[in-house]
C-alpha cells in the first residue's frame, strides 16, 4: 500500500508538485491522471525515492520512504520515464544485472528472470544484446527488471507510452494479474482510455493538486458529466481556473 | 553478490564487448607511450649524430683573403660553401644557417702582428644553427691560440705566459643520467597510459549511462550511491591496470631498440624497473579511475565528458615540463605530492638511482588519501538529487 500526504516539491522558482495526497490501496490499480506537466512524474519520483520531498510523507507498506528509503526501495518496483537499458548487454543480463542488485542469488535471479520472461512472452529475444530492440521489447524489458525482485508495489511512470495496439494490450493485462496476485499497482499516464480501461481508481491531478479521487463513477457522479472524458476536462478545468485567480 | 561486485562485473563485461574500449584500453593506451617515445628518440637522437658526424657547411665571404685559416678549417671537417650576396639576411631568413665573412683587412692585419678579425653570422635562436656556431667557434679559438702560442715563441716567450688560466672539466653525469635527461618524457607517457585505459569505461559509466536513460532505473534499486560510484572506479580502474601493465611491457621490449647506446648512454628500464615502478603508480591508477568518473559525472553528455577529460589528460604534463625545465633538486615534501611524486621516483628509477622508503611511502599514501577525498566528492555529486533526474 503506498499512501502520500501533502507531498510538495520545487525546483527553485518552478513548483512541480504543491500539494499531493493519496492512498493506493493493494490488489488495486490506481491511475494518476493530469494533463503533461502536472506533476504525476516528480510525484512518482518521490515516492520511488529518488528525490525528497520538500514537505509531506510517504508511507509504504506502513513505513516512512524517507526515513528508511533502502528498505522502502525492497519493496518497490518502478518503472521510471527513463527506461534506458544497457545494450551490449542481453535482456536477460539486464535483467539479472538489477537481481543483483537487489541481492538475489544466482539461482533466485535466475527462476525470477525465467518466470517474467516466460509472464511478458520474451523468450524470443531474452538472450538478445538489447541493441535495436523495438519500443514493445524494450518496455517489456524494464518492466521485468524493475519487477524482478517481485515487489508488493508496483509504479508506473507513463507505462504504454510508445506502445502499439498489441503491445498495449498484453502490458495491461500483466498489470491486471499483478492485482488479481493482491498487487499494489499505481500508474500515471495522460491517457483517458487507460484509466477508464485499467484502473479502479483514479487520481487527477493538476497544476502540482489533487484535484479529484474516487473511482470512475464516483468521478463522473461529482462533476454531473456523463462521460469520464468530459469529467476529466472539467475537473482540470476547475483547478487551471481556481490556479488563476 | 555485492552490489560493489554487481556493478562492477557488468561495467567490466560491457566494456569488453565494446570495441572503443577494448581499441583504447588494451591497444591505444599501451602503445601510445612507447611508440610515441621510440619516435622522438630516433628523431632526436639521429639528428645530434648527424649533426656530430656531418662536415659543416658554411658559406665563407672573403675566403682569399685567408687562405691559411681555411685549410686549417677544412681539416677540421669545415667545408666552405660559396659566398652568398646578403649574407645576415639570408641568415635572418633562414636560407643558411651559419656564415663566416673574413673582413678586407683581414690579411694586412694578419701580417703585421694585429688581431685580424673575422665574424660570424648565426640566428642564436635557433637551436639547430647554435650547434654549428658553437662548434666553429671553437675551431676558430684554436686556430687563434695556436697561431698566437707561435708568435710568442717566435719572439722568444714561453706561451704559457698567455695562459694565466687552465680550465679543466669532469663531467659527473653518469651515462644513465646523461640518457634519463631524455627520458624526462617517460613518466608523463605512463601517465596517459594509465589514463587512457580507463577513459572510455569512466566516460560510458557516467555520463553515458545518463545520457542512455538507464541512471534514473539504476539509481532506484536499494543500493548505496557510495558502492555503485565504487563499483565503477574499480571496474575503471581495472582497465587503467591493464593498460599500464601492457604499457610497461611494451617499453620493456621497445627499449631494446633505443639508440640509447649510441648516445653514449644507457637506461635501467629492465624487468627492475618494471617491478619498482608499477606497485608505485598503483595508488595512481585509483586516483586516475576516481577522478575520471568525478569529472564525466559532471558532464551532461559524452562529448561533453570527452571535453572535459581531453583538458584534464593535460593536468600530468605539469610535473614533466616543471622538471624539465627548473631543474629542481629533490625535496622530500615533493613526494607527498601526487603525480610529481611518481615522476621524481620513476626519473630515479629510469637513472638506476634508489629511492628510500620514505618518499615511496609519503607518495602512496598522499596519493590513496587524494583518491579517498576524490571518491568522498563523487559521492557527494552522486548522491544529489540533481545528478539522478538531470535529463
Amino acid at each position: 500500500m503506498i499512501e502520500a500526504k501533502g507531498l510538495r516539491k520545487y525546483f527553485g522558482a518552478h513548483r512541480a508538485v504543491e500539494d499531493v495526497s493519496f492512498v493506493a490501496r493493494d490488489g488495486q490499480i490506481t491511475g494518476l491522471l493530469g494533463p503533461n506537466g502536472a506533476g504525476k512524474t516528480t510525484t512518482l519520483r518521490m515516492l520511488y525515492t529518488l528525490v525528497r520531498p520538500d514537505a509531506g510523507e510517504i508511507l509504504i507498506d506502513g513505513r516512512n520512504a524517507q526515513l528508511e528509503p533502502l528498505t522502502v526501495r525492497r519493496s518497490l518496483g518502478a518503472l521510471p520515464d527513463a527506461r534506458g537499458l544497457y545494450k551490449r548487454l542481453s535482456a536477460r543480463e539486464n535483467i539479472e544485472y538489477f537481481a543483483a542488485l537487489h541481492g538475489l542469488s544466482r539461482q533466485e535471479a535466475r527462476s525470477r528472470s525465467d518466470a517474467l520472461i516466460d509472464t511478458l512472452s520474451m523468450q524470443d529475444i531474452a538472450s538478445r544484446r538489447t541493441e535495436g530492440f523495438s519500443q514493445g521489447e524494450r518496455v517489456k524489458t524494464a518492466i521485468a527488471r524493475a519487477l524482478v525482485h517481485d515487489p508488493r508495489n508496483v509504479l508506473l511512470d507513463e507505462p504504454t507510452n510508445g506502445l502499439d495496439v498489441t503491445s498495449t494490450r498484453n502490458l495491461r493485462e500483466f498489470l491486471r494479474a499483478l492485482r488479481a496476485s493482491g498487487r499494489c499497482v499505481l500508474l500515471s499516464t495522460h491517457l483517458m482510455q487507460e484509466v477508464a480501461a485499467l484502473c479502479d481508481r483514479i487520481v487527477i491531478i493538476a497544476q502540482g493538486s489533487v484535484v479529484a479521487d474516487g473511482s470512475a463513477d464516483e468521478l463522473r457522479a461529482s462533476s454531473g458529466e456523463k462521460h469520464l472524458e468530459d469529467a476529466f476536462v472539467k475537473l482540470i478545468g476547475a483547478a487551471a481556473m481556481g490556479g488563476d485567480s | 553478490m555485492s552490489p560493489v561486485l554487481a556493478v562492477y562485473i557488468k561495467e567490466c563485461k560491457e566494456s569488453l564487448r565494446d570495441k572503443r574500449v577494448l581499441i583504447n584500453s588494451l591497444l591505444l593506451g599501451p602503445l601510445i607511450g612507447p611508440l610515441l617515445f621510440l619516435l622522438m628518440m630516433h628523431l632526436v637522437v639521429g639528428r645530434e649524430l648527424e649533426k656530430a658526424e656531418q662536415p659543416m657547411q658554411v658559406v665563407v665571404i672573403g675566403a682569399e683573403r685567408a687562405p691559411e685559416l681555411l685549410d686549417a678549417l677544412r681539416q677540421q671537417g669545415v667545408q666552405a660553401l660559396p659566398p652568398i650576396a646578403d649574407a645576415k639576411l639570408a641568415v635572418r631568413e633562414q636560407r643558411i644557417d651559419l656564415a663566416l665573412r673574413i673582413l678586407p683587412d683581414f690579411g694586412a692585419a694578419w701580417r703585421a702582428g694585429r688581431p685580424a678579425q673575422v665574424e660570424l653570422i648565426y640566428d642564436s635562436s635557433r637551436r639547430e644553427a647554435q650547434g654549428d656556431a658553437v662548434r666553429l667557434r671553437v675551431l676558430l679559438e684554436n686556430y687563434s691560440r695556436r697561431n698566437g702560442a707561435l708568435r710568442l715563441l717566435a719572439r722568444g716567450l714561453s706561451p704559457t705566459i698567455a695562459t694565466p688560466l687552465v680550465i679543466a672539466t669532469l663531467d659527473t653525469a653518469t651515462a644513465q643520467a646523461r640518457g634519463a635527461l631524455l627520458f624526462a618524457m617517460l613518466p608523463y607517457m605512463l601517465m596517459l597510459t594509465i589514463f587512457i585505459g580507463g577513459l572510455w569505461l569512466a566516460i560510458d559509466s557516467t555520463a553515458g549511462e545518463r545520457e542512455r536513460h538507464s541512471l534514473e532505473p539504476l539509481l532506484i534499486n536499494p543500493v548505496p550511491r557510495d558502492r555503485i560510484v565504487l563499483g565503477k572506479m574499480l571496474a575503471t580502474a581495472s582497465f587503467s591496470l591493464a593498460s599500464l601493465v601492457l604499457g610497461l611491457s611494451a617499453f620493456l621490449m621497445v627499449s631494446r631498440y633505443m639508440p640509447t647506446a649510441e648516445l653514449g648512454s644507457s637506461l635501467a628500464l629492465g624487468p627492475q624497473f618494471f617491478a619498482l615502478a608499477l606497485p608505485m603508480l598503483l595508488p595512481m591508477v585509483l586516483l586516475i579511475a576516481i577522478t575520471q568518473i568525478f569529472i564525466a559525472a559532471f558532464a551532461r553528455s559524452v562529448r561533453e565528458a570527452q571535453t572535459y577529460l581531453g583538458l584534464a589528460q593535460l593536468v600530468p604534463l605539469i610535473p614533466s615540463i616543471a622538471l624539465s625545465v627548473l631543474p629542481v633538486k629533490a625535496q622530500l615534501w615533493m613526494y607527498a605530492v601526487p603525480l610529481l611524486g611518481q615522476q621524481l621516483a620513476i626519473m630515479r628509477w629510469l637513472r638506476a638511482e634508489s629511492v628510500a622508503a620514505v618518499p615511496v611511502a609519503l607518495s602512496t599514501s598522499s596519493t590513496l588519501l587524494a583518491a579517498i577525498l576524490m571518491f568522498l566528492f563523487t559521492r557527494r555529486v552522486y548522491d544529489s538529487e540533481r545528478q539522478a533526474i538531470a535529463d
